[in-house]
């Protein structure tokens, strides 16, 4: 049996979240809206694929950005040289620059360069007389790389570097302690890594890894500026063409809305049952 | 001390530790022999925590040697892990894995570094959770136990690598004072049993009864080598008798 609660209704109403009824009757109505009305019917059937699409390239870009993060990570809080100053170069450029530049410099500037440098190499492959690497080689061309992709490749370069920083705040976050037991154990530094120190930092990680999931998900909205047809870039055709801003930007903004409102919830759950197994 | 035979299980030669611009170890030479308890006593910031953690190398020497049965230890090299694995060590704040149960605490090093299955590592385990009197607790977590528990389970899982040598950083400093004797009942259950030990503690009486010999260092320094006895009633530097009689003096 819980205790009845004596506090005040004002007392209680302190605590309780009225933002998310708010959240909860807007999200509603614009349901409602879309259902009743043809126009906000016709913006969300335009935009509907592009939701899909959002979703597919932000958890592809994040699963690599993770990647990313803990290879380099591990290279900041590395003690070798080349390591630490390679990942703290990759760091603070990508943190430099704003994130719409960075699309745009590693979509149509970087990834093409790539291209033509994989061409280059091809032709002087079979200038020596490799034909059978040359050949497949100097036959990529540029139109070959969908802008999906490069969409994809783009974010997941930018997100690498925030990621980066969780795994360093992560693995700094456990005890020295600890691995000092471990190589005091006779276990080699990646040994320690492996089975000591990066469980437990990623369970120190799991809140943080869930916001930034959440960052990346409305960051994906840039990806549009590459013709990548993902729900933002829908609701800008839409709007365009039918001139009915209102519908297609109410409708775009309440399905972020409801995509991030559901996935700050899963985060508040992981940081709720982490924060209790610490506890017992 | 002279041995014919020069089997040391630990030399150390001129061993110099720079903190920065601070100097924690001072041209330091040091020799155990096998079987030997040696205790290090000083006060705080006078080198003895820098002293143990070189000699497996947990702490890089600036300079100078040390060796483990023989092998002179060298930072970076693969016969370094080689020969922690045989040297226990003991931490003041005990270290335990915190992610994992009392009893996967013991068995990763067995397994990660020894090789040995998941059934033998279990065994092993046991056997020395039994040897510490804290078998029922296997399947708790490192938090779920007292400190005293913890510190046991520690030692436990340096025992459970069959060391040549077991190092103890200040074990019983973070324990309330119920347990300290816990844990110091088990040190000198391993004392009898002839085991190396180098142990830095403030626990005079344990240092009495367990010791072979007791070293007191200041500013990095040995100042006094001798036996428990010789050390505690017959003082020859000044420095160790002041040292004494405020530690006794607290103790009272």
């Amino acid at each position: 049996m819980e205790k009845p609660d004596r506090r005040s209704f004002k007392e209680r109403s302190i605590d309780f979240p009225w933002w998310m009824v708010i959240i909860g009757l807007l999200i509603i109505v614009t349901l409602l809206l879309i259902i009743n009305t043809p126009t906000f019917n016709e913006a969300f059937i335009t935009m509907r694929v592009g939701i899909i699409t959002t979703i597919t390239i932000t958890l592809i870009a994040y699963g690599i950005s993770l990647l990313i993060g803990l290879i380099v990570g591990l290279g900041r809080v590395s003690s070798r040289v080349v390591a630490k100053n390679t990942a703290t170069f990759y760091i603070e450029v990508v943190r430099g620059i704003p994130m719409l530049v960075l699309i745009f410099f590693i979509a149509l500037v970087i990834i093409p360069g790539v291209i033509n440098f994989l061409g280059l190499m091809g032709e002087w492959f079979i200038g020596i007389g490799w034909v059978s690497v040359g050949e497949p080689l100097a036959g990529v061309n540029i139109r070959m790389v969908s802008m999906s992709f490069r969409a994809v490749i783009a974010l997941s370069i930018t997100y690498g570097a925030f990621s980066a920083e969780i795994f360093r705040a992560g693995i700094q976050s456990v005890h020295p302690g600890q691995m000092e037991a471990a190589r005091s154990q006779g276990m080699s530094y990646g040994q320690a890594m492996r089975n000591v120190i990066l469980p437990q930092a990623i369970r120190n990680m799991l809140p943080a890894i869930g916001n930034d999931f959440i960052s990346m998900l409305k960051d994906s909205s840039l990806v549009s500026v590459l013709a990548v047809r993902d729900v933002t870039h829908l609701a800008r055709l839409y709007a365009g063409g039918s001139f009915r801003f209102t519908e297609a930007y109410t409708t775009l903004a309440v399905l972020y809305l409801n995509m991030t409102v559901l996935l700050s919830l899963v985060v508040k759950y992981i940081e709720r049952r982490t924060s209790t197994n610490d506890e017992s | 001390m002279t041995n014919p035979n020069g089997d040391y299980m630990i030399e150390i030669k001129k061993l110099n530790k720079w903190f920065g611009d601070l100097q924690a170890l001072n041209n330091v030479d040091l020799t155990v022999q096998q079987g030997k308890v040696l205790v290090i006593i000083g006060p705080s910031g006078s080198g003895k925590s820098t002293l143990l953690r070189c000699i497996n190398f947990l702490e890089t020497p600036t300079n100078g040697e040390v060796r483990f049965m023989g092998n002179l230890l060298v930072e970076n090299d693969k016969n370094l892990n080689n020969n922690r694995a045989e040297i226990g060590m003991v931490f003041q704040s005990f270290n335990l894995y915190a992610h994992l149960s009392i009893l996967d605490n013991i068995i990763l090093a067995l397994r990660v570094v020894k090789k040995v299955d998941r059934k033998t590592a279990k065994e092993i385990a046991m056997i020395q959770l039994e040897k510490v009197g804290i078998a029922d607790k296997a399947n708790k977590m490192p938090l779920q136990i007292s400190g005293g528990q913890q510190q046991r389970a520690a030692i436990a899982r340096a025992l459970a690598m069959q060391p040549k040598l077991m190092l103890f950083d200040e074990p019983t400093s973070a324990l309330d004072p119920e347990m300290i004797k816990e844990v110091l009942d088990v040190m000198m259950l391993l004392v009898k049993e002839g085991i190396t030990m180098v142990i830095v503690t403030h626990e005079m009486g344990f240092a009495r009864a367990a010791a072979d010999e007791v070293i007191f260092m200041d500013y990095g320094k040995i100042v006094e080598r001798n036996t428990p006895d010789g050390l505690f009633k017959q003082p020859k530097s000044d420095r160790t008798k002041l040292f004494l009689s405020q530690i006794l003096q607290n103790n009272q």
